[in-house]
C-alpha cells in the first residue's frame, strides 16, 4: 500500500478531534451503565431547574432594563468582567493542559502531516470548550431574562461567545509568554497559579473592598450603594459595549463578536506555529536537573499507618503544582480572614456569614486532598501488597487528609473560638462534617489514577463531583443556621446525610483487592 | 503431592479460578518449592500476571486456594503478605521521593526495624548501582532505574517469596546481570523466586523449574529436559522450540 502524497486537511483533523472528544464524552456519561446515566441525567435536570429558579430570583426583576439605564450598564459590565476573568482562568488552564498533554503528540510530530493544522484545531477546541462551558453556566440567567424581558436577551449567548474567544486568545498569549519567560519546567506551575489568581482575584477583591467599606461579604454591596455608578463613565462610553450587546444592540453585538473572533483567529494563527516546539519542550522538562536532597538523618522506625501518613504529607508538600491546584479554594479564605479580624476588632456579629464560608471551603478542600490520597496513589500495588489491613490503609489516608485540613482551618477555628466560643464549636463541627463527607465520597468513588491526573478528578465521576458540591453546600447551610442559633439547622444537615446515604448506594462495585 | 512435599512448598495453588469477561485463570494448580527459582512462561493473555496478582493479594480469586509458606493467603492475607514481595512489570514508585526515602517508606509498611532497614538499603543501593541517585527524587529516572528502585523496595523486607513480573524489562545488560545475580543469591540463601518472563533464555539459564501456562491452566512443568520430553522435541532443542511446541499443542479433551 502506498501513502497518499497529500497531507491531512484542517477539516480532516477537526473531524478526528471531534470524534475523539465525542467518544470521551460518551464514555464519561455512560461509564456506569444505564442506571448511572439515568441518575446523572436526572441530577443534571434537577440542577438546571434549581438554577433557573435561583436565576429568576436574582436577575428576574431586572429583565426590563434598557441601554439608557446607567446603573444596569455598570452592573452588567462588572458581571461581564467577572465572567471574563473566570473564562480567562479556565482558558489558561486548558491551554496549559494542551501543552503538557503527551497523548498522541509523538505520533503527530513524527508523521509527515502538517502538525500546525492539528494544533490549530486543538487551540480552537480550547476556545470552543471554554465558550460552551461559559454559556452553559450563564444559560439559566439568560433564559430567565429572555422569558421575562424579551428575546433581545438571547444575544447574551453571542456576547459570551465573543468574550470567550477574546479570553482564549488572551490565555494563549499569556501561556506562551510564560513559556518564553520562565521555561517549560516552571510554566505549568506559574500558569496554574496565575489562572487561580485571575479567577479569584476579581471576586475576592470585590469582597475585600465590600468588607472594609460595608462590613459584608456580599459582592453586590459595592454596586448597591452606587459608589461605582457615580464614578463610572457616561452611558455612551465604549466601556459599556458588552452590556449594550447583551441588551440586544446590534452594532455593539457585532463589535464584541468581531473583536473577540478576530483576536482568537490571530492568536490561533500565531501560536499554532510554536505549539509543537512548546509541547516538545514541555515533554522534555521532566528530564532536566533533578532536585537533590542531602540525607543526614537515619531511617526512622514507623508503624505502617504512620509511614503511610508521612508519605502522603511528604508527597503533598513537595508537589507545588498540586498545592497550587487547591490555591483557588484557599484564596477564598482571605475575605473570611479579614472579616474575622474586623469582627474581633469591632465585636460585630459576622459569625453567621463566616461559618458557612469556612464549612464550604473545608468540604471542597478535603475532597481534593482525599482524591490525591485515595485515588491518586502512584504505587497502588506496593501499598496493596503490604501486610497492612485495607482498613488501616484507608485510616492512614483519612488521617493524612484531616491533618492537612486541620493545618489550614485550625487557626480560623481557634480565632473564632476566641471571639465567640459557641461559633467556634459550630464552625469546628461543620468543618469536620464537611471534610469527612468529602473524604467519604472520594473513598466510595475511588478510581485508581496518577496524581498528575488530579485535574481530571472532577470529570472522572460527575456523580462524585456533584455529591461533593451538594454535601459542602448542605453542611454550609447547616452551619449558617446553627451559627444563627436556629434549630432549622437540622434540615440541611439531614439533607446532607440523606444525600450521602443515597450516593453510597450508587457507588461503583468495589474493585477487587 | 505428599504432606512432606506440601510442607516444603513456598507457594501452593489449588483449583484457582479468576474470570473477567472470560476465564483468565481456569482451575490452575501450581506448587513452587522452597528455595526454588521457578519461571512461569506463557503466551500473552495466558493468565500469568493475573495468577501472580492473586498470589500477591492484589486480586481476589473467584475460587480456589492459595497457600504461601503454609499460610492460607485468602484467610489471613496480612500474614501471607509478610512473606511476599511483588515486583510488577511497570515499576510503581513515587516521583517525589528519593530512592532512600522510598526504601524507608517500604520498610515502614513491612515494619522492618529502622537500623536493619537502613543497613539493607545501603547494601541494595550499592549492589544495584543506585548510589549516584540515592538522594535524588525519582521523577525523571529512566525506566531501568525505576525498576531497580522498585526491586530494592521488594527486597528490603527480606521476603521469603519474591514474585516478579517481567523484572528485566528496560534494564541494560549490566543491570540485568546484577539483578539476576541478586536473585540467584536469594535462592541460594533459601528464598524462593517466582518469575514470569518472555525472555526464554533467562528462564532457561536461571530457573530450576519452568511452568508453561496457557488459557489459564498449567500445560506442563519441570526442568528443561522434562519439558523437552513432554513436548516431544529433540533432546538438544532449546526452550523456545520446546515452549512453542507446548503452547501450540491442542488442548486435551475431558
Amino acid at each position: 500500500m502506498t501513502a497518499s502524497p497529500s497531507t491531512p486537511s484542517l477539516a480532516w483533523f477537526a473531524r478526528h478531534e471531534a470524534r475523539i472528544a465525542w467518544r470521551e464524552w460518551r464514555a464519561m456519561v455512560s461509564a456506569g451503565g444505564r442506571r448511572r446515566t439515568r441518575t446523572l441525567v436526572l441530577a443534571l435536570a434537577s440542577f438546571a431547574i434549581v438554577m433557573h429558579l435561583v436565576a429568576a430570583m436574582i436577575v428576574g426583576p431586572y429583565a426590563q432594563v434598557t441601554v439608557a439605564d446607567h446603573d444596569a450598564l455598570v452592573a452588567m459590565t462588572v458581571t461581564a468582567v467577572l465572567a471574563w476573568c473566570l473564562v480567562l482562568s479556565q482558558a489558561m488552564e486548558s491551554v496549559t493542559r494542551a501543552f503538557y498533554a503527551r497523548a498522541d503528540l509523538d505520533l503527530i510530530l513524527s508523521s509527515p502531516a502538517r502538525s500546525r493544522r492539528v494544533f490549530m484545531v486543538r487551540l480552537a477546541a480550547v476556545a470552543g470548550s471554554v465558550a460552551l462551558m461559559a454559556m452553559v453556566m450563564a444559560a439559566p440567567f439568560i433564559n430567565v431574562m429572555a422569558y421575562r424581558g424579551g428575546l433581545r436577551w438571547l444575544s447574551s449567548y453571542l456576547v459570551i461567545l465573543g468574550l470567550a474567544a477574546a479570553a482564549s486568545a488572551g490565555a494563549m498569549a499569556l501561556t506562551v509568554g510564560m513559556f518564553r519567560a520562565f521555561g517549560p519546567r516552571r510554566t505549568r506551575l506559574f500558569a496554574q497559579i496565575a489562572a487561580a489568581l485571575i479567577g479569584a482575584a476579581f471576586v475576592i477583591g470585590l469582597q475585600v473592598v465590600a468588607i472594609l467599606t460595608y462590613g459584608t461579604l456580599s459582592r453586590l454591596a459595592l454596586f448597591q450603594t452606587g459608589t461605582i455608578s457615580r464614578s463610572a463613565p457616561a452611558a455612551d462610553s465604549g466601556l459599556w459595549l458588552p452590556a449594550r450587546a447583551m441588551l440586544g444592540d446590534g452594532l455593539s453585538l457585532a463589535l464584541v463578536c468581531g473583536v473577540g473572533g478576530g483576536l482568537l483567529a490571530l492568536a490561533i494563527a500565531v501560536f499554532s506555529r510554536s505549539f509543537g516546539s512548546h509541547a516538545t519542550a514541555a515533554a522534555g522538562a521532566a528530564y532536566g536537573p533533578r532536585a537533590r536532597r542531602r540525607r543526614t538523618r537515619p531511617f526512622r522506625s514507623l508503624a505502617p499507618v504512620a509511614a503511610l501518613r508521612r508519605k502522603e504529607w511528604t508527597l503533598l508538600r513537595r508537589d507545588v503544582w498540586l498545592i497550587s491546584q487547591s490555591l483557588m479554594q484557599v484564596l477564598y479564605l482571605v475575605p473570611p480572614a479579614l472579616m474575622l479580624w474586623l469582627s474581633y476588632r469591632e465585636g460585630s456579629g459576622a459569625m453567621v456569614v463566616l461559618v458557612p464560608v469556612l464549612v464550604m471551603i473545608a468540604g471542597q478542600l478535603s475532597g481534593g486532598l482525599a482524591w490525591l490520597a485515595v485515588s491518586g496513589e502512584d504505587a497502588p500495588d506496593l501499598v496493596a501488597s503490604a501486610p497492612v489491613r485495607t482498613f488501616d490503609i484507608l485510616r492512614a489516608k483519612v488521617e493524612a487528609v484531616l491533618g492537612c485540613v486541620a493545618l489550614v482551618f485550625l487557626p480560623f477555628m481557634l480565632a473564632l473560638g476566641w471571639v465567640s466560643p459557641f461559633h467556634g464549636v459550630v464552625a469546628t463541627a461543620g468543618v469536620l462534617a464537611a471534610a469527612l463527607s468529602g473524604i467519604a465520597i472520594q473513598i466510595w468513588f475511588r478510581a485508581q489514577a496518577r496524581r498528575s491526573q488530579f485535574r481530571r478528578r472532577q470529570t472522572a465521576s460527575r456523580l462524585a463531583t456533584l455529591a461533593e458540591a451538594v454535601s459542602s453546600i448542605s453542611w454550609a447551610g447547616a452551619g449558617a443556621l446553627a451559627a444563627a442559633g436556629s434549630v432549622l439547622a437540622v434540615i440541611p444537615a439531614l439533607i446532607a446525610l440523606l444525600m450521602l446515604a443515597g450516593v453510597r448506594s450508587l457507588r461503583p462495585r468495589e474493585m477487587a483487592a | 503431592m505428599t504432606p512432606c512435599e506440601l510442607s516444603q512448598a513456598a507457594l501452593d495453588i489449588r483449583e484457582l479460578v479468576k474470570r473477567f469477561d472470560r476465564p483468565a485463570v481456569d482451575g490452575l494448580d501450581l506448587t513452587v518449592r522452597r528455595g526454588e527459582f521457578y519461571a512461569l512462561l506463557g503466551p500473552n493473555g495466558a493468565g500469568k500476571t493475573t495468577t501472580l496478582r492473586m498470589v500477591a493479594g492484589l486480586l481476589q480469586p473467584d475460587a480456589g486456594t492459595i497457600r504461601v509458606g503454609g499460610i492460607d493467603a485468602l484467610a489471613d492475607p496480612v500474614a501471607a503478605k509478610r512473606l511476599v514481595a511483588w515486583v510488577p512489570d511497570e515499576p510503581m514508585i513515587y516521583d517525589k521521593l528519593t530512592p532512600l526515602e522510598y526504601l524507608e517508606f517500604v520498610s515502614g509498611l513491612w515494619s522492618v526495624d529502622a537500623a536493619n532497614a537502613e543497613r539493607q538499603a545501603g547494601e541494595l543501593i550499592a549492589r544495584l548501582g543506585l548510589a549516584p541517585y540515592a538522594n535524588e527524587r525519582c521523577e525523571g529516572f529512566s525506566r531501568g532505574t525505576r525498576q531497580k528502585v522498585a526491586l530494592a523496595g521488594a527486597l528490603i523486607h527480606d521476603p521469603r517469596l519474591i514474585i516478579l513480573d517481567e523484572p528485566l524489562t528496560g534494564l541494560d545488560a549490566a543491570s540485568a546481570r546484577q539483578v539476576k545475580q541478586i536473585l540467584r543469591e536469594r535462592v541460594e540463601a533459601g528464598d524462593t523466586v517466582l518469575m514470569t518472563t518472555h525472555i526464554l533464555e533467562v528462564a532457561e539459564r536461571m530457573a530450576d523449574r519452568i511452568g508453561v501456562i496457557a488459557r489459564g491452566r498449567l500445560l506442563a512443568e519441570g526442568t528443561l529436559a522434562e519439558l523437552q520430553s513432554l513436548s516431544g522435541t529433540a533432546a538438544g532443542a532449546n526452550l523456545e522450540d520446546t515452549f512453542l511446541a507446548l503452547v501450540a499443542a491442542p488442548e486435551e479433551g475431558p
